[in-house]
């Protein structure tokens, strides 16, 4: 050190703020080491559960095929109930963020509604599917029905669905917007052709949350829809007042959650298990593969929608 | 027939025998058009107040604007000059609370009338603003965007008024070979605000609103950017709002100065031709202000 006129660039006096920012480097990066290894663990313990029980015959087959049985009614009923609450939630909750975010402004009626979203987020499921036993299976008398269970789980999910896709239109920068109505855009125009497609990346999150918990879903389910195990079904019947028919919306239908539920609770048999851990890895491959596919199509109607 | 080749490199508003020989080089430009054309008013302001709930931000402010001319508005930050643009083409109707009084004449009609459309408004008096904000699509499709909104969509007319645009905001050939591969957001800062301007003229516009177009552009970009205003003035009217002095004595043939009163209600102080409001001012407020003493 021979150089005493001129500053080291070695420090010296803020050892503490050197010190501060390793300590937070260090903590932020275990953090996210943390949440990476709980989903790993998660990933990999079903991994290896689910290693030699799931197969085509396990994913295709029906419950009564064999010994191990199958899991195809279930797994269709899934799908299934996810395409119909989606169908209902995903327009119904866009054009309310719409309506929240570009029309309603802020004003008294607009805070109750907001506070509402997220009070109805927040109900425990279970509440959830008590209110849609009550009002569809019994008061509307329609029993156990996909139909029931795609209405409660949209009550469940429509207020957080309008309320994240609200965030995401109101993450589109103002300046954006004036840019279009300053060209003679109408407001209409401007949402269709600028705000909606700067929004899609928000968008696709708000579906791909509320996807989740309609795939992961069972409590609310376990009084809608229904605990019956289906046995088998005919996909060539396309007779919709046909409760018989896995298309019908009109019929009981146990999903692939609802039906670890019970299996794990009450079921009995030499396979029991092997059946839940075979469900659980198919339940947690069917969530990444649709988020996955959710940020591609995310992507494509992105990069289809801005042209850049 | 261009000023823009003969225009000094930079001129300040402390030569004035620039800036008068600069306003006599362009006067014939205007004598050179129908004369009778070329004085006619394109903007009449009439007593126009502007407020914000309770706050006044502009008071009082009467002018005229002339076709194929540039208005400089000049003064210092919150004087109201932007606001005052803003009423040009209803861009205050965004702002809640906002509240015009007074009458804003574009050919003689108002305005502010609740009877107009501002849509159509908007595609006579087209807008620039102070940060360049293409849309985060192609170059083409940024061009292409008002055509589309008001019902254009054969192809050939397109190609052929994004081209028209591109060459008159003097872009298009540094843009012609990757129009529809390239974001408009790939662009330079000036050649992004060049691009705001192309997307405006696209909308085939009689009046060009310019929101400080210059102030996030380096020096290089800035005088390109003024070279083109010169060039289109020969077609448009064009209202700018600057805190340059220097870019108004240089761009402009009329300036306006603003300031604010006590009460910092904004207001205009005097407006003449540019050349004798940089050199002999008639109020002291103005030559205070350009000369530097405050603001």
């Amino acid at each position: 050190m021979s150089a005493s006129t001129t500053p080291s660039l070695r420090l010296r006096g803020s050892r503490r703020s050197i010190l501060a920012d390793r300590a937070a480097t260090v903590s932020l990066w275990g953090t996210g080491a943390f949440v990476l290894l709980l989903l790993g663990s998660i990933i990999v313990h079903f991994g290896i559960a689910a290693w030699g029980v799931v197969s085509p015959s396990f994913v295709f087959g029906d419950p009564s095929d064999s010994a191990l049985g199958g899991i195809l009614p279930v797994l269709w009923n899934s799908i299934y109930m996810l395409g119909l609450t989606m169908l209902i939630a995903v327009p119904v909750g866009i054009l309310g963020g719409i309506y929240m975010s570009e029309y309603a402004g802020d004003n008294m009626l607009t805070g109750m509604i907001r506070f509402a979203e997220e009070a109805i987020s927040s109900v425990p499921s279970i509440v959830v599917g008590l209110f849609g036993l009550i009002l569809f299976v019994d008061n509307f008398h329609m029993g156990f029905t996909a139909l029931g269970g795609a209405l409660a789980l949209t009550m469940f999910n429509l207020p957080l669905m309008t309320r994240l896709s609200e965030q995401a239109l109101r993450a589109v920068p103002q300046e954006e917007r004036s840019a279009s109505l300053a060209l003679g855009a109408t407001k209409w125009q401007t949402i269709r052709h600028v705000v909606v497609p700067l929004a899609i990346p928000g968008l696709v999150t708000s579906i791909i949350l509320t996807a989740g918990r309609v795939f992961g879903e069972a409590a609310v389910l376990l009084f809608t829809s229904g605990l019956a195990t289906p046995g088998h079904y005919n996909f060539a019947n396309f007779n919709l007042g046909d409760p018989a028919s896995p298309w019908s919306p009109l019929r009981p239908a146990t999903t692939l959650s609802v039906y670890i539920y019970k299996l794990q609770s009450e079921g009995l048999g030499a396979y029991v298990n092997q059946v839940v851990d075979g469900s659980a890895a198919i339940l947690i491959s069917m969530v990444l593969a649709f988020n996955l596919g959710a940020r591609l199509v995310g992507r494509i109607l992105t990069r289809r929608l801005t042209a850049a | 027939m261009s000023t823009g080749d003969e225009m000094p490199a930079i001129a300040t508003y402390r030569e004035p025998e620039a800036v008068i020989r600069r306003v006599e080089v362009t006067a014939p430009l205007g004598a050179a058009e129908p004369s009778a054309k070329a004085f006619e008013t394109k903007i009449a302001t009439e007593h126009v107040s502007i407020r914000y709930g309770d706050k006044v931000a502009v008071k009082d402010v009467s002018l005229q604007i002339r076709e194929r001319s540039i208005m400089a508005l000049i003064g210092p930050s919150g004087s109201g000059k932007s606001t005052f643009l803003r009423c040009f083409n209803r861009m205050n109707d965004l702002i809640p609370g906002a509240k015009v009084e007074g009458r804003v004449c574009l050919d003689g009609e108002n305005v502010t009338d609740p009877d107009v459309s501002v849509v159509e408004l908007r595609r006579r008096v087209g807008m620039v603003f102070q940060r360049p904000n293409p849309f985060p699509m192609s170059i083409y499709e940024n061009v292409a965007y008002g055509p589309r909104r008001r019902g254009m969509n054969g192809r050939r007319q397109l190609d052929e008024l994004v081209e028209t645009s591109l060459r008159r905001a003097a872009l298009w050939d540094e843009v012609k070979d990757d129009l529809r591969r390239k974001s408009g957001l790939a662009l330079s800062g000036g050649q992004q605000q060049r691009l705001c301007i192309a997307r405006v003229l696209a909308t085939e516009p009689e009046v060009i609103l310019m929101d400080e177009p210059a102030s996030a552009l380096d020096p290089v970009s800035t005088l390109r950017i003024e070279e083109l205003m010169r060039e289109l003035r020969e077609a448009y009217t064009i209202v700018i709002v600057t805190h340059n002095m220097q870019q108004a004595a240089r761009v402009s043939d009329v300036t306006a100065f603003f300031t604010m009163a006590e009460d910092r209600a904004g207001y205009l102080v005097e407006v003449g031709p540019t050349g004798r409001i940089f050199t002999r001012p008639s109020e002291r407020l103005t030559e205070d202000y350009i000369s530097g003493r405050f603001g």
